[in-house]
């Protein structure tokens, strides 16, 4: 919380090394403001990320998570951002069930060269995690 | 291999309701392989519960291992310490699986975490079939390596039926008629007269239930 007592979320970014690490990359390069909430954590795919790395995410306390990988069609590894996207859809699944809400996962799909986007992704998972509050168990 | 699939999460919690120290079991072998069961679903199956519990306001010991084959008591030995400090095992291994651990050891409720489907192989990416059906009288030999007890809808040792409908099954049109499949791979291997060999009503009693199987 802030001083002024407005709920600050703690929201984990799975990124692909090859675009949205890069577009996060590009947005500093850019002087674009974007929240401070988003703790990046790179990855060489998106289609690395395990269900269990996001879960592990939540356990730990995020209040979000998203998972940002290549446009459709432009994985550097072919399929990695399908899997991904397949990935996310059953940690959503799973999230619903044990009373977090799938609201707070999200995967989005961008460019290297997207560096706005990657701005106004992040403040869209921000504005989406303070309506929803903190998470449940943060702090449990 | 034995495929099965995860239960739903609702039904697991539902099963482990009253225990506080709970050890999710992994079997590293066919569960594993359909990827209902092996040591990666047995991280995201107790983190799962972990969350559900903390959301709850719970605080259970969730304990992870993951054996090589759930089947074989030597593969349960190393579990021994751990057993001890809970109060109920959820098993991701087959229906043998959780028996062998409840024989094993008897003191401690097995819970089965997987819905056990049937013996069979993968297909494709996400996708097994049944191809096995363990009936203790195998004709494979005179039906080109197709098994009509268990890929004909409905069993049938002598076929096709009237219901073939161009290689698909009336019961199901989705599924491809055994017999057609029979019928075409004889031929392409030239042994069609196998086609017009007679089988006699299956055996029912080859494989008498429970089945017991003893090397000579």
């Amino acid at each position: 919380m802030t001083s002024e007592n407005q709920f600050e979320p703690e929201i984990i970014a799975f990124s692909c090394h090859y675009c949205a690490y890069a577009a996060a990359d590009l947005a500093g390069i850019m002087r674009l403001q974007y929240p401070t909430n988003i703790k990046l954590i790179k990855l060489p795919c998106s289609g690395t990320v395990d269900i269990l790395h996001i879960l592990n995410a939540f356990e730990q306390g995020a209040d979000g998570v998203f998972v940002a990988g290549c446009l459709r069609g432009g994985c550097h590894f072919v399929e990695g951002n399908n899997r991904a996207e397949r990935r996310i859809e059953r940690a959503k699944d799973i999230l619903d069930k044990v009373g977090l809400g799938k609201d707070r996962l999200e995967m989005f799909f961008m460019s290297s060269s997207e560096g706005p986007r990657f701005a106004e992704v992040a403040r869209e998972m921000t504005d989406r995690i303070r309506k929803l509050g903190p998470s449940p168990i943060r702090g449990v | 291999m034995i495929v099965a699939k995860q239960k739903d999460l609702e039904v697991i919690v539902g099963m482990l309701q009253g225990y506080e120290r709970i050890l999710v079991l992994g079997c590293g072998t066919c569960t594993a392989i359909c990827l209902t069961g092996g040591d990666r679903e047995v991280g995201i199956l107790a983190s799962s519960l972990r969350l559900a519990d903390k959301v709850s306001g719970k605080n259970r010991l969730l304990k992870e291992h993951t054996v090589e084959r759930q089947c074989e008591w030597e593969f349960l030995d190393e579990i021994n310490d751990q057993v001890k400090e809970v109060d109920a095992i959820l098993s991701l291994g087959c229906g043998v699986g959780v028996q062998a651990i409840s024989e094993r050891f008897p003191d401690i409720p097995v819970l089965p975490g997987l819905d056990t489907l049937f013996m069979g192989m993968p297909q494709e990416e996400s996708v097994w079939v049944e191809r096995c059906s363990g009936c203790g009288n195998c004709i494979l030999d005179k039906t080109a390596g197709i098994c009509p007890v268990t890929r004909c809808t409905k069993g049938l040792l002598n076929g096709p039926c009237g219901g073939t409908n161009n290689g698909k099954c009336e019961v199901d049109p989705e599924k491809d008629c055994a017999w057609t499949l029979i019928y075409q791979r004889l031929e392409k291997q030239g042994k069609l007269e196998l086609f017009d060999e007679y089988h006699p009503p299956r055996n029912f009693q080859a494989v008498v239930r429970p089945g017991r199987f003893t090397i000579k």
